[in-house]
């Protein structure tokens, strides 16, 4: 058969010359490899204390967020659980009462959002179908968890901490990706 | 003068109680320490860290380890023969703790006005015991193999049977050419004639690694390591047991490991003898306690290479197929051996005239 690429190597079939019979050097040019493997600087990156820097385009865990006020922004239009390709969105919508008004940004506002993590495949699209800038996908990753229930995120543990309250978390949990707030 | 014989005075028998004592302590927390350093040296060559969670830099692994083997539940499988499958675990620990008692640690030290060899037993055919203990080594194999009723344990006890005779007649040859060098079996004055003139691995560096590569197949070290090939046999002749009668036998093994380092430091190497340092001179100006304590440190910094070497060997090379393991042994070592011994003869006899 003709090589497709020049890198192939044709396997050396001759018979060993005596001094690869016998065997110790050989066995000494090996033990040289795994000495020299043994004062490589190591790869490994010792995961708590340490974190791997994710790119600037990483696409992590969904954030709902809220706008500078302090109310949430998401208007329940349904528009990111249409762009899902996962299927994994799911929200019911409610009117905005009276005195509610320093909760909600809009008049409609959703009563329930949920995110299955184990559907979703973290590809973005809700973040570009939201007109209201009320989801963008933050640079953590969902953490493990024992039960599948479990991994169905309720609109608590996606909410972004209130800027007013909690000013030092919600920085935190903004990060440097968020779109202006 | 006949009852000199006799006179083992209290002051004697707690001396050597003490030496034992601390022997087997020593012992045993450097084969704790090797398990450590085994997992350490793997993932430093595999390009890992290694254990480095329990404590700084994984230290208190070994006692995590020790500690789960405690408490794991203890198995007697139904078939097996329960009196051998208790004793198999047994026997290998204490053939492993055996060796260590001919062994020279360091010169005399003086404590309470009484000079006391640091060696539990100078007895005068050291070598022969050490031979007599390490092959009682495979009953622990036999015996544990044999009494688990399980084809592949009965399997890996044959292969670790037939491996160890095979590499023992080579290693016994070995030695042959080096006591005709020494001219004594005795391993103190073994170590007290290579402080005084050249290491024997200088005249015997043939015969070292005929010694050598035998001491892997006798420690069931890897490229050796058939009769627990995890891949052929499950797990060897260890594949019944659980808890702590798999810890002796985990813990023999490096055991074994140490006190065969220990044997080619003290063979070899010039045992507690340090290079480039006239001990004679530095005991009349340290006194002997400080020398002592130098000596012994000289030993164990020359016993913890062997012990890396041990493992850098084992990361390195792949396992024998048994074919190659028998034909290295009967068609390799023994040859090789046996020439070596011609050898020697022939140049001690040409040098005596």
């Amino acid at each position: 058969m003709e090589a497709l690429t020049n890198r192939s190597k044709a396997v050396d079939r001759r018979p060993m010359s005596v001094w690869e019979k016998a065997y110790l050097p050989e066995i000494a040019k090996g033990m040289g490899v795994t000495l020299k493997h043994f004062f490589k600087k190591k790869p490994t990156i010792s995961f708590p204390e340490e974190t791997r820097p994710f790119s600037p385009v990483f696409r992590g865990l969904q954030v709902l967020n809220r706008d500078e006020k302090g109310r949430e922004r998401c208007t329940a239009c349904g528009l990111c659980a249409v762009a899902c390709p996962a299927e994994a969105i799911t929200m019911e919508a409610a009117e905005r009462k009276q005195e509610e008004q320093h909760l909600y940004r809009e008049e409609k506002y959703a009563a329930r959002y949920e995110i299955n993590m184990l559907r979703c495949i973290f590809c973005g699209l809700c973040e570009e179908a939201c007109p209201k800038d009320a989801i963008y996908l933050s640079e953590t990753f969902t953490p493990a968890n024992y039960k599948r229930e479990s991994f169905i995120y309720s609109k608590q543990d996606l909410l972004i901490p209130d800027p007013v309250t909690e000013p030092e978390l919600y920085k935190k949990a903004l990060g440097d990706r968020a779109k202006k707030s | 003068m006949q009852f000199c014989l006799l006179a083992i005075t209290k002051a004697f028998l707690i001396e050597k109680a003490v030496l034992i004592t601390i022997v087997i302590a020593v012992s045993l927390v450097i084969a704790m320490y090797s398990t450590w350093a085994e997992r350490k040296v793997a993932g430093f060559i595999q390009d890992r860290l290694g254990p480095n969670r329990a404590g700084w830099g994984g230290l208190l692994q070994p006692l995590a380890d020790g500690m789960k083997l405690f408490m794991k539940e203890e198995i007697i499988p139904n078939a097996s023969n329960k009196f051998l499958f208790i004793l198999g675990p047994g026997v290998a620990m204490l053939t492993a703790m055996m060796t260590s008692a001919v062994i020279p640690w360091g010169n005399k030290i003086e404590v309470f006005g009484r000079s006391i060899d640091l060696q539990i037993a100078d007895i005068n055919i050291g070598i022969l015991y050490i031979f007599g203990v390490v092959s009682m080594g495979v009953y622990g194999i036999m015996i544990g193999g044999w009494a688990s009723n399980n084809k592949f344990s009965l399997l890996a006890a044959l292969r670790g049977a037939s491996q160890m005779i095979s590499y023992e007649l080579a290693m016994g040859m070995s030695i042959i050419a080096l006591l005709m060098v020494t001219g004594s079996l005795s391993l103190k004055t073994i170590v007290e004639q290579q402080s005084a003139g050249w290491w024997n691995f200088f005249y015997q560096p043939l015969g070292f690694l005929i010694f050598m590569v035998c001491a892997f197949a006798e420690c069931n070290r890897t490229p050796f390591d058939l009769p627990e090939a995890e891949s052929e046999l499950n797990f060897g002749y260890h594949q019944e047991y659980s808890s702590m009668k798999l810890g002796f036998y985990l813990f023999a093994e490096y055991i074994n490991m140490f006190i065969s380092s220990t044997l080619m430091a003290t063979l070899y190497f010039g045992g507690y003898d340090i290079p480039f340092v006239n001990d004679a001179n530095l005991l009349s100006s340290l006194g002997p306690n400080l020398t002592a304590t130098l000596q012994a440190l000289a030993l164990f910094a020359k016993i913890f290479f062997f012990i890396f070497f041990f493992m850098w060997v084992r990361w390195t090379v792949p396992r024998f197929r048994y074919d190659q393991l028998m034909n290295l042994g009967w068609r390799g070592m023994i040859p090789l051996a046996l020439a070596n011994m011609v050898i020697t003869a022939a140049f001690m006899l040409w040098r005596h005239g």
